[in-house]
């Protein structure tokens, strides 16, 4: 079939063929081209710039942070901040719909690779806590976005919780959907959510003990049979013929 | 009535044994048909399936082979909690009643096991022994969703037997007998305006009583789109969940052997049964073409059946319900209304 | 039984009665009812836990979790090459779609750019998956309401797209397909042609469709005024995707949300329907059917030329940044948030399925409707079991 899909020219299309980057020197990062699209002002829409100043203003002193980041609003407001938030976000900032509420565990990995060992069981991160957009006062937060799906815009809200209590208040009153959500977080980092009807195990199995998606709860998988990494132990086939006939 | 077939006479008992296996060999034999030509070809080529058009070469005929294969090498399993008689018994039942429905069908002249004067009837009435059946099965099965079917089927058969029953009186007035054989020779000795060329098929004057008919029938054979009682989506099957092998086997052939029989009935009712207008009833050759007549009729009408089998998705069950008593039951009450009429003035 | 004394249970004890032998139920005249999670209605391992006065419905649990895979947790151990081949698995009737955004989170925390042409022919297979997707959806809602005859067209249709798929990624489900900066290839000789053909055939099966199951007077019986979805509850369970639309919100994130792939390019409508019934869920899905084989359409007459990979670093290191990306994924709004701390593999995923809220709603929607209707409901909501469980 002639007339299709072949660009004008054949050079560019056996160009564009080859695996790209293959011959390319590992580049760490790109980060200032980044920061650059990230702070952009062309890129933020006004309703958004509109919306930041919105939540300054509702907030108050209960507004720790505010970052515009990628084309949305991330806020850190305290705890009580939080519980005010969803009525806030509801009401006030008409921003109608929940995405999804989740928790967030700022410990790094315990169990990480050694350098060079060639065990790529997992990407090495680094050894200290650091935190992300917003910062955080210690290890876990929970996390929220939500958005209006007339004006289009996304706030995304996060609350440091308190280790010694690990609780914040539920959203379930204002946001339906903030139960299947806040049950997953319990279960998965063992934050309450005071004012939720009934807590219990959303996935994991009734019996189920810990708290699976903390850092310092291992993937059991990993622990069982170490990831073969970069050295594949079975030979592939047609690798090694005379192994085979060996056996 | 193979004995007159064969032109030997042979005694009392033995006749009564060839009848009873021939009759028992229509159920299977029924089911075999109407599942080979119907329910793997015909809905094949209506759906696009691949499946049952591949194994065994041409056309996939092996298909039903294997498939029934499949059924005998299945374990024959009882839930722990079934009421283990009650549970075997069931299917049993049902294929009774299917069994007792052939009895007084005719496929040709003196053709038949029983002519009973009141022989639509009988029937009808033993047509919903079936329902016996499946109430056993769903309550025995110790199973919610057995239970739920059944006792949906038990609500719909009663329901959908008044217009049945009231779909066939129209007939039964026309054509003065309720016998089975006086209905088909009714159908030849009746005439049109005087024109008796054609005889009187049934369908002609009965057409309202020929769509409940049909209507109704699907629902007493539990077909969609009628079959809420095992509604594989939700009831995952309804009374027949718990059953395997060669016990679904029973059910599997107990419907298709009923709507081999009501298509046959239907048939006999409206159509004219074992005859064709034009031809001598009573000659020799009517033992050979009578039946072969009747099972095109018979081939004719499961199309009907199947087709809508097909085609439509299912009521619910208030809506099926609705339709029985707030639509086809006045509908056929006024049927007979007019049949009535018509037979007292015309 | 309706006046028999209504004991409150709460769900916790009704799955628990739902498991045991308990006599609770004759106490009570209530009948509880299992409902999976290996029943055909569940389509996969979705229970639920029925409480039933004769066929009424008084509440309904969703159980889940049969199926839970932990991506959240498996993400923090791969890297991000590595984790398109998990998030496939996630909605696996369009596992195309899925791979999408966290694609598009990846290249800005990267500052990448894919090509045009890249961007255009992922449009083109995410679209390609919606049609797959949604012409399964359109045989099943049939099946479930009793007629068969619509799943098997369905299915039948949905081969030929999948063959596209399969043609153009390599893989039927999981094509794997998308690179950071761009595409592992160019599209073969022949596909575009190929590709029109195969949309005329998807034009004709929606035309089926239409006459078939949803001009059934039956399947309107069966689906008009069941399940109805208002737009505010809608909304506050996070109900997205052609679910909410149904229920006359207009609200498409290929249309409203931050722009993506190549739909500012194309001219496409986004249908709403005022109901919110089973009935108009599925008109919906309908009409977006014929909507994306539009699009399509219209992509494949501008396809531009060019390379389908952005230069990108041999081994790919995400600098340190949090992103979340949205996207309109065949069913609903799909998310994720990621959190990079620099390495090759993020250091937190949060993904955000679309089945996930649009099941949510089930315990209040289920309540006081019949049970066949609560099939009706759940194959017009229309999950897929991995995108719930993850």
């Amino acid at each position: 079939m002639p007339d299709e899909l072949v660009p004008s020219d054949d050079s560019s299309s056996l160009d564009a063929s080859r695996p790209a980057g293959r011959d390319e020197p590992v580049v760490s990062t790109l980060a200032a081209d980044v920061s650059e699209e990230k702070s952009s002002e062309a890129n933020i829409s006004k309703d958004l710039l509109d919306l930041e100043k919105e939540v300054k203003k509702v907030f108050g002193k209960e507004l720790i942070e505010s970052e515009i980041n990628y084309g949305d609003l991330v806020i850190r407001v305290t705890r009580d901040g939080y519980a005010r938030a969803a009525l806030i976000c509801k009401d006030t900032l008409g921003l109608d719909y929940l995405s999804f509420i989740a928790g967030i565990d700022w410990m790094p990995m315990p169990l990480e690779a050694e350098e060079g060992s060639g065990d790529t069981s997992q990407p090495a991160q680094p050894r200290e806590m650091t935190f992300g957009v917003g910062g955080s006062a210690g290890r876990f937060q929970v996390f929220a976005h939500v958005q209006s799906t007339s004006k289009h815009v996304g706030l995304t809200i996060k609350v440091d919780v308190d280790e010694n209590e690990m609780a914040v208040s539920s959203w379930t009153d204002v946001y339906a959907g903030a139960d299947w959500h806040e049950r997953e977080c319990w279960e998965m980092y063992g934050i309450d959510f005071v004012g939720h009807p009934e807590i219990r195990k959303l996935y994991l199995p009734g019996d189920f003990e810990g708290n699976p998606l903390r850092k310092d709860f291992p993937l059991l998988a990993r622990v069982i049979k170490p990831w073969p990494g970069l050295v594949d132990v079975e030979p592939m086939p047609g690798d090694n013929e005379e192994s085979q006939d060996d056996e | 009535m193979s004995s007159l077939v064969l032109a030997v006479d042979i005694g009392w008992g033995a006749t009564t044994a060839i009848k009873t296996a021939v009759v028992l060999a229509m159920i299977p034999a029924g089911a075999l048909i109407l599942g080979y030509v119907f329910l793997l070809k015909t809905m094949s080529h209506m759906q696009s399936r691949l499946g049952p058009m591949d194994s065994g070469g041409f056309h996939g005929w092996f298909q039903l082979l294997g498939d029934g294969m499949k059924f005998l090498q299945k374990e024959d399993i009882m839930p722990e909690d079934a009421d283990k008689q009650v549970f075997a018994m069931a299917p049993i039942v049902v294929l009774m009643s299917t069994f007792l429905v052939y009895v007084v069908i005719p496929v040709g002249p003196e053709l038949y096991v029983r002519n009973l004067d009141v022989g639509i009837f009988y029937v009808l009435a033993v047509s919903s022994l079936s329902v016996i059946g499946v109430l056993m099965a769903g309550w025995a099965s110790s199973s919610k969703f057995a239970l739920l079917g059944a006792l949906r089927a038990a609500a719909q058969l009663i329901a959908y037997e008044l217009p049945l029953l009231l779909a066939v009186v129209g007939v039964v007035m026309q054509a003065g007998t309720a016998s089975m054989n006086g209905i088909v020779q009714a159908q030849v000795d009746g005439e049109i305006f005087g024109f008796s060329g054609i005889g009187l098929p049934f369908i002609l004057t009965q057409f309202v009583g020929f769509s409940l008919f049909m209507i109704a029938s699907q629902a007493e054979l539990t077909q969609p789109p009628f079959d809420m009682p095992v509604a594989e989506s939700e009831l995952v099957g309804g009374h027949m969940v718990e059953y395997t092998g060669f016990r679904f086997l029973f059910f599997f052939m107990g419907e298709f052997g009923t709507a081999f029989a009501f298509a046959a009935i239907s048939a006999t009712l409206f159509l004219g049964g074992w005859t064709l207008p034009g031809l001598d009833m009573n000659a020799e050759y009517m033992k050979i073409a009578g039946p072969i007549i009747l099972f095109t009729k018979v081939m004719l009408i499961s199309f009907l059946m199947f087709w809508a089998r097909f085609t439509y998705p299912r009521f619910r069950e208030d809506q099926l319900q609705k339709l029985a008593w707030k639509f086809l039951i006045p509908l056929s009450v006024v049927n007979i209304l007019v049949t009535a009429a018509f037979q007292v003035w015309v | 039984m309706s006046d028999s004394p209504a004991i409150d249970i709460d769900p916790q004890t009704l799955n628990l009665l739902a498991d045991s032998q308990l006599n609770l139920e004759l106490d009570n005249g209530d009948m509880i009812l299992n409902m999976g999670p290996q029943h055909p209605a569940t389509h996969g391992t979705l229970r639920l836990v029925v409480r039933l006065d004769g066929e009424r419905v008084l509440s309904a649990d969703p159980i889940i979790g049969y199926m839970h895979r932990g991506y959240e947790k498996l993400t923090e151990y791969r890297t991000y090459p590595q984790i398109t081949t998990l998030i496939n698995r996630i909605d696996w009737l369009s596992s195309f779609a899925n791979e999408v955004p966290f694609i598009h989170g990846a290249e800005k925390l990267l500052g990448v750019k894919a090509p045009d042409r890249a961007e255009y022919i992922r449009t083109i297979l995410t679209e390609l998956s919606r049609i797959a997707t949604f012409l399964l959806f359109l045989g099943e809602m049939g099946l479930q309401v009793g007629a068969i005859t619509p799943a098997f067209y369905g299915f039948r249709d949905r081969e030929h797209v999948l063959n596209l798929i399969e043609s153009a990624t390599g893989g039927r489900f999981h094509p794997n397909f998308n690179r950071i900066g761009g595409l592992y290839k160019d599209l073969p000789w022949g596909w575009t042609g190929e590709c029109k053909r195969v949309l005329d055939i998807c034009a004709k099966s929606c035309d089926d469709f239409d006459r078939l199951v949803a001009g059934n007077e039956i399947f309107e019986q069966r689906t008009r005024g069941i399940g109805i979805i208002t737009p505010e509850v809608g909304l506050s369970y996070g109900v997205s995707g052609s679910n909410i639309r149904a229920s006359g919100v207009d609200w498409d994130l290929r249309r409203d949300g931050e722009p993506y792939l190549a739909y500012k390019d194309v001219d496409f409508k986004v249908w709403t329907h005022p109901d919110g019934d089973s009935f108009s869920r599925y008109w919906v899905r309908l009409q977006e059917t014929r909507e994306s084989i539009n699009i399509v359409r219209q992509l494949l007459n501008k396809l531009p030329s060019g390379p389908n990979m952005a230069k990108v670093p041999k081994i790919i290191k995400v600098p340190e940044g949090e992103v979340w990306v949205e996207t309109e994924n065949p069913l609903g709004q799909m998310g994720y948030y990621i959190v990079s701390k620099g390495s090759t593999g993020p250091f937190r995923t949060k993904i955000r399925t679309a089945s996930f809220s649009n099941v949510s709603i089930c315990p209040w929607l289920l309540q006081g409707i019949y049970v066949p209707d609560v099939v009706t409901v759940l194959a017009s909501l229309y999950f897929i079991l991995g995108d719930i469980d993850r």
